[in-house]
């Protein structure tokens, strides 16, 4: 031990086989498990998620003035009479969001397409942070703006027809927040192409634009569709466009021109006033929250499973 | 091969130019998608400003000279705080002296509660900004022609008082400091549930879990957990926060007394739940980032694998990991519908004091305001977006600063 | 040397290629034989491949990159300011290092280019007539719908032959073509080369020497300046000459397996 100081970096003398078995460290150990722990919380989320929904969903069917066959068939909501159909409340979630993915499609396609294969990286970075900063304002803004400035215009264009609360509105503007969503998702899976298909398509004397569109484009099909059905989930769980600007009435229509409250507003309207818990309106309001999450936890799940096939086809 | 089946010369010129013609027409048309983007977010930010600034015609229900000889404007506080109660009912003065007591107010708060209680101001119309700026002349001819006893005047809804003073019934009198106070509370608590939460999963996820069919269940999950809408995770809190949990959100086995569930730790909770797949990811990111070479690094010289997370993945991961908080933070800013739903007050003149005060937060009010059918709140509510965007600019900016600054280091 | 003389398919004039300021390849000076399969060897990283890119102005794409001097196709510089670079790429056409038929059936991989291209005929027979003329056909005639991912890497890589020669091109250039692919299929594909040389000029890269020696007609040998580590070619003749008795002695050294 004395000579260490005088013999730094030669290795240490003498060596026993115990030297490099496996020690414990107890520290290690509890820190992995805390950190497992902390990463299995995220479980603990969505089961609780289910249980709560669930359980209070069930009060709900238990109820006597309610039915299940009544629930999914009926078209009429109207929990002061003991109606409890969820079509006229999905119906405009159906026609809000219709509106919204067919504005939101085409337009965040176009955009990835020129943002991917026309942009000089000068043009984008100026139009990249438009976009981001469209995805960065609050669902409520946008409500905002569909209701006293997009409603207005609508007025104009359609006079009488439309009145101030309408779901023509709120799809629009839910299209424009949706909007930069499906472009960044199609944007990535534009980019994830391999550029060995793109030098194929050059080789053979295509332009830039036949290279993209008829080479590029189909190759990235799969992806864009994970990025479309984000957009309808997205759509269909949007609470504060809808809450302001489609209206307080439930009504099963698909009017675009009529005013309709989709699952989401009637949540955010009902549980918003002053409700007794385990009444049967609180109760039924889970029940659409059940319903809206499953939705939604299907069509994120078919998108996950879209884009890593997708994925692995490139890799 | 038959030769001469695709165009030559002359013809094979005209073809190719007749295929960048359609490029070149399709480039135009993608284009406009973009220009119809931005197109939306100026038509949006001139709408918010075309509420908040604007001509507002007003009477008052009192003369002002009949209440003061000298005009009001020059009045001290306690010539003020005399002149409420002569005007003020008995029960109002007790009332409003509880809320907090007369003599300790301010002289702008006498004088802004002497305006609003004992003058009343009426609003009778209100006119947007791009209206005033353009048709001034016909909107001073109306107003003469229409209230002839009332004031024009040229105002901002977003003032430094609108900042500062609390909630009133009545628009002009109206502010945001209450619902700014419990946002900043919202976003406390959120960060500190998430933020620990979000980067310990994330570590575990990146530098522990070996592919298992439990890790790849935890990573779908929380990929899915950042797709749920955010108005269930609204019936998430109000059914575990607000209720299970109402005896430790309420504050009641901390001896508070006079709450419910539905307080500022309740949603600041509910925010944080909502936040966390969002940190887990961009940690996650994050820590992809850091390059393997500094693990090996660490490990040849024999580090555990704790050692090697806490003294250099981490503090290598950590500007990624900050910028993604704060986008994370961002987010929770502006999410309105988790809240309404969790039960935020909307009339709420108190500042919240602590994690079991009722709250109110800047998207809340938003939504009050713009439901209402009153023009006025209307304005108010642009002016609340103004400053409700103008927080998110700064957490932004602070995100962008801090990944330029932070970043360059690989 | 006569360059004018149409014997030539395409000729290089002191042609060098940057990345920014960078001269990866320096004045080089080749006259390639029309119907002659031309081998460009050399080691790794002497601009190989960069240089049979220049030739169908591949490299546009490389934002930084620049090209000195010209290259000649019937003494027009393909390189010229009036020069569309699709139309080039329609003349010289290319077959990569690794498969890359798009992700189409067979049959569209072949009729999209020809479609692009504004073939006007009918397209059964240019796709079968392309797909015999890659030694493909027999192999493929009963599953033209199906995806050309279901091929094998040798068999995708002649499908990506026949995409090239159904455009007619004058040229075929080939960036390693073979290397991805097994011995059988890369014997395949050198028989194929000689079956393409009787109608076509082709240029292929290639670091396998035995292969440059088998196929070629022609070599050039690439090497790298030692100061500034750009690539140029040092010898050119015919792949006799090369293999068997070089004036240059790194060409000697590098044939020999004596190089490094």
């Amino acid at each position: 031990m004395q000579n260490t100081r005088e013999q730094p970096l030669s290795p240490p003398s003498g060596f026993r086989p115990g030297d490099l078995r496996r020690k414990m460290r107890l520290s290690e150990d509890i820190i992995e498990a805390t950190l497992f722990f902390v990463g299995f919380l995220t479980i603990f989320i969505t089961i609780s998620i289910v249980i709560v929904l669930g359980d209070q969903a069930l009060l709900f069917f238990a109820d006597p003035a309610v039915t299940v066959w009544e629930f999914i068939s009926s078209t009429h909501w109207q929990p002061a009479i003991g109606e409890f159909g969820i079509w006229a409340l999905v119906s405009s979630t159906l026609t809000t969001s219709a509106i919204a993915i067919l504005v939101a499609v085409p337009l965040g396609l176009s955009a990835a397409l020129y943002l991917s294969e026309y942009a000089s990286p000068k043009a984008r970075a100026i139009l990249k942070p438009v976009l981001e900063v469209l995805a960065g304002i609050p669902t409520v803004v946008y409500g905002y703006f569909a209701l006293l400035f997009v409603t207005p215009i609508l007025q104009t264009i359609f006079g009488e027809n439309i009145g101030v609360y309408n779901m023509l509105s709120a799809g629009l503007v839910m299209g424009i927040m949706i909007l930069p969503l499906i472009s960044s998702m199609s944007e990535d899976a534009l980019s994830a192409v391999p550029r060995s298909l793109r030098e194929a398509a050059y080789a053979m004397g295509a332009t830039p634009f036949e290279a993209s569109v008829q080479v590029v484009l189909p190759a990235a099909l799969s992806g864009i569709g994970a990025a479309v059905i984000v957009g309808i989930s997205r759509a269909v769980g949007e609470t504060m466009i809808v809450a302001v600007a489609s209206g307080a009435t439930s009504k099963f229509t698909f009017n675009p021109l009529e005013a309709a409250e989709t699952m989401t507003a009637h949540i955010a309207r009902i549980s918003g006033g002053d409700l007794s818990y385990n009444s049967v309106d609180y109760n039924s309001l889970f029940a659409i929250a059940l319903m809206l999450f499953l939705v939604t936890l299907v069509l994120n799940l078919i998108s996950q499973w879209v884009v890593s096939k997708f994925r692995e086809q490139y890799e | 091969m038959a030769k001469y089946t695709y165009p030559q010369s002359q013809d094979l010129q005209n073809f190719v130019n007749a295929r960048y013609r359609t490029a070149w027409v399709w480039q135009l048309v993608f284009l406009s998608a973009l220009l119809i983007a931005i197109l939306s977010l100026s038509a949006l930010l001139l709408n918010v400003a075309d509420g908040a600034f604007g001509y507002v015609v007003y009477e008052f229900k009192k003369d002002p000279a009949t209440v003061s000889e000298t005009p009001l404007a020059e009045l001290t506080q306690p010539q003020l705080l005399a002149l409420l109660q002569e005007n003020l009912s008995k029960g109002a003065y007790t009332k409003l002296d509880k809320e907090s007591p007369m003599e300790k107010r301010s002289r702008d708060e006498l004088y802004n509660l002497l305006i609003e209680r004992v003058i009343q101001i009426k609003i009778e119309k209100t006119y947007n900004l791009f209206d005033s700026l353009l048709h001034a002349d016909v909107i001073r001819a109306e107003v003469a022609e229409k209230y002839p006893d009332a004031t024009l005047e040229f105002r901002s809804w977003l003032t430094p008082a609108f900042l500062t003073t609390p909630m009133s019934s009545k628009a002009e009198f109206a502010g945001v400091r209450t619902a700014l106070l419990g946002s900043l509370w919202l976003v406390a608590i959120a960060v500190a549930l998430a933020l620990p939460v979000g980067v310990g999963a994330a570590i575990y996820l990146q530098e522990y879990a070996r592919k298992s069919f439990i890790n790849n269940i935890i990573q779908t999950n929380i990929n899915n957990l950042a797709g749920v809408p955010s108005i269930v995770y609204g019936m998430l809190g109000l059914a575990i926060f607000v209720r299970a949990m109402e005896a430790f959100t309420s504050g009641a086995i901390f001896g508070v007394t006079d709450s419910n569930g539905r307080t500022v730790l309740s949603a600041g909770l509910t925010m944080g739940i909502l936040v966390l797949p969002l940190v887990i990811i961009n940690a996650q990111e994050a820590i992809k980032a850091v390059p393997d070479s500094i693990r090996q690094a660490a490990f040849g010289v024999g580090a555990t694998r704790w050692q090697t997370v806490w003294h250099h993945v981490l503090p290598s991961a950590m500007p990624g990991i900050l910028t993604g908080s704060i986008l994370a933070m961002s987010r929770a800013v502006g999410e309105t519908a988790p809240l309404i739903i969790v039960g935020a007050s909307t009339f709420i003149s108190i500042d919240p004091a602590s994690p079991f005060s009722k709250f109110t937060a800047l998207p809340i009010q938003v939504y009050q305001w713009t439901a209402r059918a009153q023009a006025e709140f209307h304005n108010i509510a642009a002016a609340a977006i103004l400053v409700l965007l103008a927080l998110l600019l700064t957490l932004n900016a602070t995100a962008i600063f801090l990944r330029n600054r932070l970043q360059k280091r690989f | 040397m006569q360059p004018e003389t149409p014997q030539y398919a395409i000729e290089t004039r002191d042609l060098s290629i940057f990345y920014g300021a960078f001269e990866a390849v320096k004045g080089v000076n080749l006259n390639i034989e029309k119907g002659k399969i031309t081998a460009i060897i050399g080691p790794s990283g002497c601009g190989k491949s960069t240089l049979l890119r220049a030739f169908n102005r591949m490299n546009d794409f490389v934002p930084t990159s620049r090209v000195k001097g010209e290259i000649l196709l019937h003494g027009v510089n393909l390189y010229g300011k009036e020069i569309d670079p699709v139309e080039v790429r329609r003349r010289l056409g290319m077959v990569f290092q690794k498969p890359n038929p798009f992700p189409k059936s067979i049959y569209e991989n072949i009729a999209w280019g020809a479609r692009i291209n504004g073939f006007r005929g009918n397209m059964d027979e240019l796709v079968e007539e392309s797909l015999r003329g890659a030694a493909l056909w027999d192999e493929v005639k009963d599953k033209l719908k199906q995806s050309a991912y279901a091929l094998s890497g040798g068999q995708q890589q002649r499908l990506c032959i026949a995409r090239t020669i159904a455009i007619q091109p004058e040229i075929i250039l080939m960036d390693e073509p073979a290397s991805a692919l097994d011995p059988i299929s890369t014997l395949r594909i050198e028989e194929l080369m000689q079956e393409l040389k009787k109608n076509y000029t082709i240029l292929i890269v290639t670091h396998n020497m035995q292969q440059a020696a088998r196929v070629s007609d022609y070599t050039a040998m690439m090497m790298l300046y030692e100061d500034t580590r750009s690539g140029t070619v040092i010898e050119f003749d015919k792949t006799d000459v090369i293999f068997t008795r070089p004036t240059d002695k790194r060409t000697e050294d590098y044939v020999t397996g004596r190089f490094g």
